[in-house]
């Protein structure tokens, strides 16, 4: 990205320095306590809200010029949202540059997946989440839920849990698992696929969570243990189609499901096109 | 008499009705009664002269206003049933007061035989005995099978008062109280209960009874107290 | 103390000392002191307006009194001030040793939630972590409130007043309280309908052998569930003892006033 494109009279990363100290102190309360959810004073951002905003400010509030930044949307790099919030950031952060390989990443900001690649440390997750709280489809009181949190009292998950047994036979919803965190908080992982949710178990990685419109801000350290509700007798299953990928045969990723025409063909490919396309180089090398 | 279930001393007993401008009725003053093991009393008066209340008062289901009622229970341990607590009523009530009254009161949906062995369960038997026992007491009663796991709210008003006898005899209380027994039954139904009461005294329980019947009376009374009303008697 | 038997020297699983409560200038508990033995129903009876439900949410530590102390003796036999044992141990308490069934069953149950969740909610509070446990022991809880197992997946929306009600005894039954809160649990429902909860609420109560304060204008339920009563009228306990000794020889004006104005209670 030339310096040409890139906006002056901004502050770098957009937001001003007292926003950014504001948001990098929720930050560290949220690392001291995992997976609890801090209060923010979230910003208006030049995007609407369900767009990323929190994610964004998170991003902004971490990101220097010797960062390398990589944006998924959904498992790719190259849909909508990824794209202009990759821009943005290119646009506002003189000295930033952007990536589309994980591993060359050293801040990932997502929406709705973790990367195949394994994370490292020193890596940073920033995850953009509509809801943080787990509790809010069945507790709409938001007194009530931080009153919940503070005395770990979780009997109504729970029974969100066995509900989804009951209707549909088996353990929990196929993104958006809700996850206790050190055994202590109860935590949405954001809308991404249960398939991700070990993922985040013992992660090398920081992974930090921001919601715009909620104005809440809450963290995972690294190597934290991360569990996904379940039953005893249904346990926890990482969902995935049960396919290969069309492009690079892998039978262990998350995959999309592809229509090809209107006959019923359909195919299945990576939603991760990073490390999809890492492993059709490979095997074309 | 030294070795009594039973002895009532100084009751009083009088209404204060508060809706009717607070007039006072007394009903019974300075009254009293002693009975022994395997003895049956009958109380005797006119309509009107307290018979019921004295029952009453004596089943803890009135509060006296002076005296005392003493009851010996199956223990040994000496309670006064004037000034007993709620709970020690109910406890009395559970191991040492059976109670035969005129009129049941119904539960709704209870069938006859639960009602009958309630008694029991309440002490802790076990289900199979207390059933069982009620079974064959309801039985000797003469009220037909069909009957007892039915809810006694459609019976017939002798009917009723045999699953009412059945409670009373049922536990082996060493203290009964018997308002009107025979009121509704018929002579064969009579005779049951008057070999009930036989065989409580033959067991050691002491009986206090209203029994209009005279010839009842005659049957299982070894002594009659006669209860006066107030107005004579003072 | 008069002579007794020996469960009488036990203690008492609440007991109440001095309770005050005013809102305004209108006094809604003077003085109240309760007691209540393990294994024991007391029913607080009294007009709308007198206290008893205010009472209530004293006792249960859903409301705090302007004087005066509520102690809980728990299984361990310590006994605990209700108002100052914090809010996790309350809440503790009240989803494991304590039930509270309210008057309106859209209160005690999640409507969102089929009755089979609404049941097992309290089992997987204190740790039920396995679902087929759970269901069976949902499904066995239904059965015994009479609502049959196969409206397991329903939720309460479906079902009649009385059938809700039900399920909230169920749902508050489940982990065997010692000590249930009842707030008018016949309330608003019809009379057939309330013989038959009435019934259910006697059997399970002397089953469990819970301890029970039950508030209700319902004189004759009160004759049928209550070990001891107590009447209230502004704020005050104005007569109280065995249950069918104030109903059948009411001391206290007051009193002889809500027996005379029921109907063969």
């Amino acid at each position: 990205m030339s310096a040409a494109m890139q906006n002056e009279g901004y502050n770098f990363a957009y937001l001003d320095e007292g926003t950014k100290r504001m948001i990098r102190r929720a930050l560290l309360k949220a690392v001291a306590v995992p997976g609890c959810q801090i209060p923010f004073g979230s910003r208006e951002m030049p995007l609407p809200y369900g767009w990323g905003t929190g994610g964004i400010q998170v991003t902004a509030s971490i990101v220097g010029p010797e960062d390398v930044l990589k944006v998924i949307d959904q498992g790719a790099d190259d849909t909508t949202n990824a794209v202009s919030i990759r821009r943005f950031f290119a646009r506002v952060a003189p000295g930033l540059r952007t990536t589309e390989r994980t591993v060359e990443a050293s801040i990932i900001q997502t929406r709705h997946r973790i990367p195949e690649t394994p994370l490292r440390e020193g890596q940073v997750m920033v995850y953009q989440v509509p809801q943080p709280e787990p509790l809010y489809k069945l507790e709409p009181r938001r007194a009530e839920t931080k009153r919940l949190h503070a005395l770990a009292d979780y009997g109504l998950m729970q029974v969100k849990l066995y509900e989804d047994i009951a209707r549909h036979g088996r353990v929990g919803s196929s993104y958006d698992h809700p996850v206790m965190v050190g055994g202590r908080y109860l935590m949405a992982p954001s809308p991404i696929p249960s398939f991700d949710n070990p993922k985040m178990h013992m992660s090398p990685a920081l992974q930090l969570f921001g919601a715009g419109r909620e104005r809440r801000l809450y963290a995972v350290p690294p190597y934290t243990d991360v569990r996904s509700l379940d039953f005893e007798d249904h346990p926890f299953v990482p969902l995935r189609a049960n396919g290969t990928c069309a492009l690079c045969g892998a039978r262990d990723t998350y995959l999309d499901e592809m229509v090809t025409d209107d006959r019923g063909g359909r195919l299945f490919v990576c939603s991760d096109t990073d490390h999809c396309g890492t492993k059709q180089a490979e095997a074309a090398a | 008499m030294s070795n009594w279930v039973l002895k009532a001393e100084g009751l009083s007993k009088g209404f204060t009705l508060h809706l009717q401008g607070g007039v006072r009725i007394p009903v019974l003053r300075n009254a009293g009664l002693v009975v022994a093991p395997g003895e049956c009393v009958a109380l005797s008066g006119p309509s009107g002269a307290g018979k019921s209340t004295l029952m009453r008062l004596l089943q803890g289901n009135y509060g006296a206003d002076a005296g005392t009622i003493l009851i010996r229970r199956t223990d040994g341990v000496v309670a006064d049933l004037a000034t007993a607590s709620p709970r020690e009523v109910n406890a009395l009530r559970r191991d040492t007061i059976g109670h035969v009254s005129q009129f049941l009161r119904v539960i709704p949906r209870v069938p006859a035989l639960e009602v009958v062995a309630a008694p029991l369960l309440a002490r802790g038997v076990t289900r199979e005995v207390a059933l069982n026992r009620a079974q064959a007491l309801l039985r000797r009663l003469n009220l037909p099978d069909r009957l007892h796991a039915l809810p006694p709210s459609t019976f017939s008003g002798g009917e009723q008062q045999r699953v009412n006898l059945a409670r009373g005899f049922i536990a082996d209380f060493p203290l009964m109280l018997l308002d009107e027994p025979t009121a509704s039954l018929d002579a064969a139904n009579r005779e049951v209960v008057i070999a009930l009461i036989g065989e409580a005294k033959a067991r050691g329980a002491a009986l206090i009874g209203i029994f209009h019947d005279q010839e009842v009376r005659d049957r299982v009374a070894d002594r009659t107290i006669e209860v006066a009303p107030l107005r004579e008697a003072a | 103390m008069s002579p007794g038997d020996e469960s009488i020297l036990d203690e008492p699983i609440l007991s109440a000392r001095n309770l005050s409560l005013s809102f305004g200038d209108v006094r809604a508990l003077d003085e109240v002191a309760i007691d209540l033995w393990p294994g024991e129903v007391l029913a607080i009876v009294g007009e709308s307006g007198s206290g008893k439900s205010t009472l209530l949410r004293v006792l249960a530590g859903e409301a705090r009194p302007d004087a005066g102390a509520v102690t809980y003796r728990d299984t361990t036999g310590t006994v605990l001030d209700v108002h100052n044992m914090g809010e996790p141990a309350l809440r503790r308490l009240a989803r494991t040793e304590w039930g509270f069934v309210r008057q309106d069953a859209r209160d005690g149950l999640r409507m969102g939630v089929s009755a089979g969740g609404n049941v097992g909610e309290r089992l997987m509070a204190v740790g039920a972590r396995h679902y087929g446990d759970i269901r069976a022991e949902a499904s066995r809880w239904l059965e015994r409130v009479e609502i049959s197992p196969t409206r397991i997946d329903d939720r309460p929306g479906l079902f009649s007043g009385g059938m809700r009600q039900r399920l909230q005894i169920a749902r508050t039954l489940v982990t065997r309280p010692r000590l249930v809160f009842m707030d008018e649990p016949t309330g608003g429902l019809d009379v057939s309908v309330q013989a038959r909860l009435l019934d259910l609420i006697r059997g399970l109560v002397s089953d469990l052998g819970i301890a029970v304060v039950l508030v209700t204008h319902d004189i004759a339920a009160a004759r049928l569930l209550a070990h001891r009563l107590v009447v209230m009228r502004d704020g005050r306990v104005v007569e109280e003892g065995l249950t069918d000794r104030v109903l059948d020889d009411p001391r206290h004006p007051y009193t002889q006033l809500l027996v005379s104005s029921v109907l063969a209670a």
